[in-house]
């Protein structure tokens, strides 16, 4: 039976995601406050300390996911709403999922979106997995999003929060039908400062701490300094994929130091010096070619969407009118979806898009409805 | 919610003795010890009282016995306090952390440290140590009792290994004390270490037994407390509630507690054993201590398992919780040879002085239906459930 049937009224137990932020903490006081039996579980996903000063790493490993700050701030909120508290190691799983994928997509000269991969396999599986084994059916997280059942199609679907500006649907495309209809979002009609309100309210410490914006594992957002520790601590050598700076013509212009260190649309630390601002217009891992060019090649009308997750239908039998999204801070651009073969899709925009990225995602709506979405080949 | 406690290896609770004991030296006994007046004549001839039931509990002399804070505090003291740069150091891979990373340690002053394996049942092999020693050996620093598996090592063979080769030698009694019969004379060691919180005393106390003439370079430097060996004013109502844990443990060999608590883990042992499949007991085979089982549970995480308990009342643990409070893959188990998942999937139970025949009952009572939900929605057992 899916979860909406079940009359409002009565309690249950739900685990809460807690990773010591203002959003996650809010979302358990306010559970705990509507009378349910909440269960507080933070996943220990990577030792901050691991790579520490090295290769260049920082020192200091405060304030971020899974820094023992953020533990201390998701126990003392346990503490205070008065609910059971744990942390779940999943190191292992985190370290296969979604640090190595990331890497090997740098290496090959995509740039890759971590955070989906850590929702589809940490957070709503894994996560999913272990509040079911201690007696939770649901999980809740602080994430910006909606998810509701439709009962004239029979399917779970998410959609776009109230507050726009703080839309998390595109990370979370990959959600299945099972995991979604094992998810709570319950910030998901509020606002950012009704959320900050709200956790002031149920009397947290930390309604006033600042968001985490940097991807948690990456001190100050250095990947390339990430990269280089990592290998090194595996004791692999980083593979050598430096290679020619070609322009759009074929002209080969420079040299650069690997693919990894180039992200398209990027124009700084090109290593040439031109007339007109140059940008990084393609990656090919293969030949290990960095092509460059002008704003104007940057555009493109169509893309290719691989390994696809379809929420609100179960199919595409024919063309749909959407709109895409292909980056996170990227408002949503009408285009046609068509089916292209065995688990490709293509994307047809109305206006050509600046900067379409391989290994970002690209993520359909229908409004605020989240149709599917799939990877940037 | 009725709540059972099955982790009398991470902590013990103060008996209730204990606690009668200490609560005058909070208040009306108060003076430093180290004061010639009457408060001080008082303190002091309490904390000398307290040393004679350590060294009762210890067979060694009062003379012998050194207060610290904590089994941590006395295997570094131990460990730092009879080594110096150069020296060689013998331990093994099964030892706690206070241990291992203290031992580990000395390699930053020049020291070599050897490190040697258990075998399948969790027991150190003598002859392992015998072929370590060289030279420049001044150390061997091995266990009496398992912290997670509560194996006993064979302390007596190693020591008389030690004594031969004029080899000092330490062991870490923390998880033994209380349970099994200690005779420092029996082992030939120089060191032993013991912690209150062990044995129904309170946290925050501990003692390490030198053998008389052994020099020790102290860890603390400050007054001329406890024979110059731990400078710091004593922590009066700690040892007191130290020393009357240790008189209670003596007593416990000769009235029948013990046995008592022996029979109650092995009848726990024996029903999961046979009431669930998949379960075998870690370290079985070799010679443990009376109130520890550790358990194997396949297909399951343990860590979820534990937390599935805790929230129907029943507290037992696995592995070692790291500073997240997260729990990582017992290096323990590991070096018994058990794989990452085999030892992720084991639970310890430790039991207690006030552990009843009725929290046994409870605990058998919820373990089957409990490992039967996780193993429900284990991918590991799914697999294998389809598979055969």
């Amino acid at each position: 039976m899916p979860w909406s049937e079940i009359p409002k009224l009565t309690t249950e137990t739900i685990a809460v995601a807690m990773s010591g932020g203002v959003d996650s903490s809010t979302v358990a006081a306010m559970l705990r406050a509507e009378g349910h039996s909440v269960i507080g579980l933070t996943m220990q996903l990577w030792n901050q300390r691991r790579l520490a000063g090295r290769d260049g790493m920082p020192e200091s490993v405060q304030g971020r996911c899974c820094s023992l700050d953020d533990v201390y701030d998701a126990r003392r909120v346990a503490q205070h709403i008065g609910i059971p508290y744990y942390v779940v190691n999943h190191e292992d799983s985190f370290e296969r999922d979604v640090i190595r994928p990331f890497i090997s997509e740098y290496l090959s000269g995509r740039t890759p979106i971590p955070c989906s991969l850590c929702n589809n396999h940490l957070k709503f599986e894994q996560l999913q997995l272990v509040a079911r084994q201690i007696g939770a059916e649901r999980v809740a997280t602080g994430h910006y999003a909606r998810v509701a059942f439709d009962a004239s199609r029979q399917r779970w679907f998410l959609k776009r929060p109230a507050d726009h500006s703080k839309d998390q649907t595109y990370f979370l495309f990959g959600l299945t039908q099972e995991q979604l209809s094992r998810t709570l979002f319950p910030l998901g009609d509020m606002t950012k400062p009704e959320v900050r309100e709200c956790a002031r309210r149920h009397g947290l410490a930390l309604a006033e701490k600042p968001d985490s914006q940097e991807i948690c594992f990456v001190p100050g957002g250095d990947y390339k300094r990430f990269i280089d520790a990592y290998l090194a601590e595996q004791g692999e050598s980083l593979p050598d994929t430096a290679g020619e700076l070609v322009t759009t013509n074929g002209e080969v212009i420079g040299e650069h130091a690997g693919v990894h260190n180039f992200t398209v649309g990027q124009r700084k630390g090109l290593g040439v010096a031109t007339g007109s601002p140059l940008y990084v217009i393609q990656i090919s891992g293969a030949d290990k070619q960095v092509v460059v060019g002008n704003d104007e090649h940057l555009y493109s009308r169509t893309l290719r969407a691989r390994r696809v997750n379809l929420i609100s239908l179960a199919e595409i039998r024919e063309p749909m009118r959407v709109s895409v999204k292909i980056r996170h801070r990227h408002e949503p651009a009408p285009a046609i979806i068509e089916n292209t073969g065995e688990d490709e899709i293509l994307v047809t925009f109305d206006q050509p898009q600046r900067a379409i990225t391989p290994g970002q995602a690209a993520v359909f709506y229908d409004g605020d409805i989240v149709v599917g979405g799939g990877w940037i080949s | 919610m009725h709540r059972v406690y099955l982790d009398n290896n991470a902590t013990t609770p103060v008996l209730p003795e204990v606690f009668e004991a200490m609560r005058p030296y909070f208040g009306e006994h108060f003076g430093n010890a180290s004061s010639i007046h009457h408060h001080g004549q008082e303190t002091r001839a309490a904390v000398e009282s307290a040393r004679e039931s350590v060294a009762g509990l210890l067979g060694c002399s009062a003379s012998e016995v050194i207060f610290t804070s904590g089994g941590t505090e006395s295997d570094n003291l131990a460990i730092a306090g009879l080594v110096e740069a150069g020296d060689h150091v013998i331990t093994s891979g099964i030892e706690h952390h206070a241990v291992l990373h203290a031992a580990k340690n000395l390699e930053q002053i020049g020291c070599e440290v050897t490190v040697l394996p258990a075998d399948g049942r969790g027991l150190v092999d003598p002859n392992d140590v015998k072929r370590a020693l060289r030279q420049a050996t001044k150390l061997i620093t091995v266990m009496m009792a398992n912290n997670e598996t509560g194996v006993l090592q064979p302390v007596e063979e190693i020591g008389k290994l030690a004594a031969e080769a004029e080899v000092l030698f330490h062991t870490d009694a923390v998880q033994a004390a209380g349970k099994v019969p200690i005779d420092v004379n029996r082992m030939h060691c120089h060191a032993l270490s013991i912690s209150g919180h062990k044995l129904h005393g309170p946290q925050g106390t501990g003692a390490l037994f030198l053998k008389k003439g052994t020099q020790l370079h102290p860890l603390f430097h400050g007054g001329r407390h406890e024979r110059s060996r731990r400078a710091g004013t004593e922590n009066v109502p700690g040892i007191v509630g130290l020393g009357k844990a240790a008189k209670l443990a003596s007593e416990s060999f000769n009235n029948g507690a013990i046995e008592r608590l022996a029979a109650m883990r092995d009848r726990l042992q024996r029903v999961v054993l046979s009431c669930i499949e998949g379960t075998t007991v870690n370290g079985d085979g070799a010679p443990r201590v009376p109130n520890t089982a550790n358990i194997r549970f396949d297909d399951i995480e343990g860590e979820s398992l534990v937390i599935a308990l805790d929230l129907k009342g029943l507290a037992v643990s696995t592995g070692a919780a790291c500073s997240s409070g997260a729990i990582e893959p017992s290096h323990v188990l590991i070096a018994l040879g058990l794989r990452p998942e085999q030892a992720r999937a084991s639970i310890r139970f430790s039991l207690g002085k006030q552990t009843t025949e009725e929290d046994i009952d409870f605990a058998i009572q919820l373990l089957p239906e409990t490992v039967a939900r996780l193993r429900e929605l284990s991918p590991a057992y799914k697999k294998q459930t389809i598979s055969t």
